[in-house]
Formats: C-alpha cells, sequence, structure tokens
C-alpha cells in the first residue's frame, strides 16, 4: 500500500514551527518511515503547480502554520483546503494569530511606517514603501497585498484541527501524527492538547498561597524572579490561569513566566479578558485611587495579556 | 438611524443587591431618565468578568455601565472590591484597543440611591450621544475585508 503523503505549509510565521518538525529528532524517522512528504517549503522546493496538480484528497494532510496577511498566503491556504480532506492550524499564529497578530493592536499605516521608516536600524533616505506594482528593466513586478489586520487561519479557511503552542512541542506533535495515521482523531474542530489549565500541572502549585495578592506588577526584563515562587505572587505576569497546558511546563522550568502561547481551554472565549478577570481581582488594593496605581505600574496590558491571541480575540484589533 | 437622533444602547450590568434595587426604586419613585438602558441583573459586580463588557463592546452596544453596591456594602463582603481592582486595567486595555474612557462606566448605587441611578444614565446617555455610535462590528468587519 502506497504511504499517506502530507504536507506543510508556512504562511506569517518566524520558522520556529519549521524547528519544531525538526525538533522531533529520532522520531521524525518513525513519521517518515509511515508518511510522504508532498510538499515542505522549507526543506524541499515544490511550486505551486505541483499543488494545483493534486488529485482532491491524493494528500491526506496538511499542516499549516502561520498567521494570513497577505493575498497570497489567503490564496495558498485556500488551495490547500481544496486539495485536502484534512487541515491542521500549527502552531500559535495559525491557531489564534500569535505574534504577528500583536500587530492589529495598531494601524497597517503605522507598522509600515515603523518597518521601513523609523525602525533604527533602516536606511531609508528615498523613503520607498513596498508597492503592488513595480517596473524594473521594463518588467513589472508584483508583490501581493498585505491586508489591513491579521486573521487566525480559521477566518479564512475552514480548520479540522488545532495544535497549539509556540511552538508546538514534540510530544503533542506525534501524538497528533499517530492520531492521524491510527484514524483516532477526536471530534472535528478540537484542540490536540489537554483540557486543563496551566496552574493545574503547573511544578510551582505547592508554594501557591491560598490567598494570592499582587503588591506591584514587577516584569522579567528587569527583576528576576524567585526560582521555586509562584509567579503571581510576586507581581510577575504569568499567564497560567487562563492557558491550557501540554507545553510540559517549559518556561515556567527555565523560571519564565507563562505567556499565554497555547491559548485558553474551550470554556474560555476571550483568554486576555478571561486573564484580566482573574489578575485585576487579585491587586492588593481596597481604594480606587490605589487601584488606579496599582493598574499604572503594568505598561501593556493588551500585548502582555493577548501576546499571542489578538486577532482570536472578542474585539479582535484596535480600531481609532 | 441618522447621527442627528441617535439613541445610544447602554448595557447595564446592576448587581441585584444594590443597584438593581436602586434601579427599581428610580422607577417606582417616577424618575425620569432615558430608556437607553438594557438591564443584565447579575448577582454581584464582582461576577462582571471583563469577558462580558467586551462581548456587549463587540455586539452592539455603544456603552457598558457596571454598577454595584457602595464598598463595604457587599452582600458577598467583597465581591465590588475585585469590580473595582479590575476596573482601570480594563479601561487601559479598552483605551488600547481604542474604545473611549467614557464607553464604560463602574458606579455604586445602592438600594436608596433611585435619583443616582437616574442621574447616570441621563449623564451617560448624553456623553455617548456626544461621542457617537460604537458601531464595532461593523467597522471591524469593514477593516478585515479591506485589501
Amino acid at each position: 500500500m502506497a504511504k499517506p503523503k502530507v504536507a506543510f505549509y508556512w504562511c506569517a510565521s518566524c520558522g520556529g514551527c519549521e524547528e519544531a518538525v525538526v525538533d522531533l529528532n529520532e522520531a521524525i524517522l518513525g513519521v517518515v518511515e509511515a508518511v510522504d512528504i508532498a510538499l515542505w517549503p522549507v526543506a524541499l522546493d515544490f511550486k505551486k503547480k505541483h499543488v494545483e496538480s493534486w488529485e482532491p484528497g491524493e494528500v491526506a494532510v496538511v499542516f499549516i502554520n502561520g498567521a494570513v496577511r497577505t493575498s497570497e498566503q489567503e490564496e495558498w491556504v485556500k488551495l490547500l483546503r481544496e486539495k485536502c480532506p484534512v487541515v491542521i492550524a500549527f502552531g500559535s499564529c495559525a491557531h489564534l494569530g500569535g505574534i504577528p497578530g500583536l500587530s492589529n493592536s495598531t494601524t497597517r499605516e503605522e507598522s509600515f511606517k515603523r518597518k521601513y521608516f523609523d525602525s533604527p536600524s533602516v536606511d531609508n533616505a528615498e523613503r520607498v514603501l513596498p508597492q503592488r506594482k513595480t517596473r524594473v528593466n521594463g518588467y513589472e513586478l508584483e508583490l501581493p497585498e498585505f491586508s489591513a489586520t491579521v486573521r487566525k487561519l480559521d477566518d479564512v479557511i475552514e480548520v479540522d484541527y488545532y495544535l497549539p503552542g509556540c511552538p508546538p512541542v514534540p510530544k503533542l506533535i506525534v501524538e497528533a501524527v499517530t492520531a492521524i495515521l491510527e484514524g483516532k482523531l477526536p471530534a472535528k474542530g478540537a484542540v490536540l492538547a489537554p483540557e486543563k489549565c496551566l496552574c493545574d500541572e503547573c511544578p510551582r502549585k505547592e508554594s501557591k498561597p491560598e490567598k494570592v495578592t499582587i503588591e506591584r506588577f514587577r516584569r522579567v526584563a528587569t527583576e528576576k524572579p524567585d526560582p521555586e515562587k509562584c509567579f503571581l505572587v510576586e507581581g510577575f505576569v504569568c499567564l497560567g490561569p487562563a492557558t491550557r497546558s501540554g507545553c510540559g511546563e517549559l518556561c515556567i522550568r527555565g523560571n519564565m513566566p507563562c505567556r499565554g502561547c497555547f491559548g485558553p481551554t474551550a470554556e474560555t472565549r476571550d483568554q486576555g479578558a478571561k486573564f484580566l478577570s482573574a489578575v485585576g481581582s487579585l491587586l492588593a488594593a481596597d481604594q480606587e485611587e490605589k487601584c488606579a496605581e496599582l493598574a499604572a505600574t503594568l505598561a501593556d496590558p493588551l500585548g502582555t495579556f493577548y501576546r499571542f491571541s489578538l486577532p482570536s480575540s472578542i474585539l479582535k484589533q484596535r480600531l481609532s | 438611524m441618522t447621527e442627528q437622533n441617535f439613541e445610544p444602547v447602554i448595557v447595564g450590568f446592576l448587581c441585584q443587591w444594590c443597584s438593581y434595587t436602586g434601579a427599581d426604586l428610580a422607577g417606582t419613585s417616577r424618575l425620569e431618565y432615558p430608556p437607553t438602558l438594557r438591564t443584565v441583573r447579575v448577582m454581584c459586580s464582582g461576577r462582571v468578568d471583563p469577558t462580558f463588557v467586551v462581548t456587549a463592546l463587540a455586539d452592539g452596544a455603544d456603552g457598558v455601565l457596571i454598577a454595584g453596591c457602595h464598598p463595604g456594602d457587599c452582600h458577598y463582603s467583597e465581591g465590588n472590591y475585585r469590580a473595582m481592582r479590575r476596573y482601570p486595567l480594563l479601561m487601559k486595555l479598552l483605551d488600547q484597543f481604542g474604545i473611549e474612557k467614557e464607553r464604560v462606566r463602574l458606579e455604586w448605587i445602592s438600594a436608596s440611591e433611585g435619583d443616582k441611578f437616574a442621574r447616570v444614565v441621563r449623564e451617560m446617555t448624553e456623553q455617548l450621544k456626544a461621542l457617537g455610535p460604537l458601531n464595532w462590528q461593523k467597522r471591524s468587519a469593514a477593516l478585515s475585508g479591506a485589501a
């Protein structure tokens, strides 16, 4: 029997999800043994025409990482959706919008201005911006459209399953691939990770007092967290209470608070608002002025609470 | 609806022990206030998850009023302190989303303060009329659909 074919594709992402596949180490040999890779732009050369020539269903599964920002990405994911019976959103960006989704806290114009004019490493005296069409040596060159907002994958195409994480951890990838090969996938739309929240699995759970209070917000950039205490008790924003478990608590074990890349559990609609609900009520203040003072010590609630999930939040983006 | 005769929609989360009873008092006292408030009775202002507020704003409200017992008077002893602590963080977050501060208001209204309840709704309605409609869903869709 011919091996089943799988595909990998990337959109607005950093390449870390590709690394995650390589991070499978020896386990990848088992995967390669069991399947044929029909498309993987980071490692193998394929063109769009090859994908267009696939019979529908010929490639069983596609893993798509990255958020959708350009018209080219939109075209590709729509094509892959047409060809593949199972589409898996791979990693935080495809799942929730991810880090690229943070640019929904500003406008496309502001993003371009920062990137092409104001960034300290940019030398652009002629103030050139990317254009849809440019003439060079008599040829007309085209760039994809850069959309006004970042969208997560299921805002553009139907998604069958989600593998969360920045990037997804090897254990969950292997479990997902095994489930696919054995035909033991859960109900469509599932996130292929546990339904418990991270605090339930936290190695520092025992250090958490009955009543947690936050005296002031602190930042890991300027202060070092205690290697054993609950981060929240010390005032370091840790998104554990509003984040799904399954990551192996890698950040916590590295003495870094959770940043929320696995997104919320199925019971939570909006990760940032839910985290605000939890952490806001822990502030050590009983007067309105004091509450305001404490809130002022947190520089960027939007970027902190929605670090990976802005495009999947209820409000989705800044409007001004 | 034209901008001139715009009637704002305010979603009001009123705690049942104080502010909802205060709203009742405003009614039985025949105090006049604009019909802009859509009341949701909650057990406590501490039950008002910020998710409720962003959902209301995203789904068509022009403003949100959270009203609870005065500090020290909470039926559950400290639920309203939770509302108090969350509020400034929520306001900071909403500001980052581009939502004006007049659109979300936290007030302490006791069961005997029917007049305060009516005044708050009147004031908020005037402020929202001056700001104009929020129209989040439509504006949001227009932006994400924009090439």
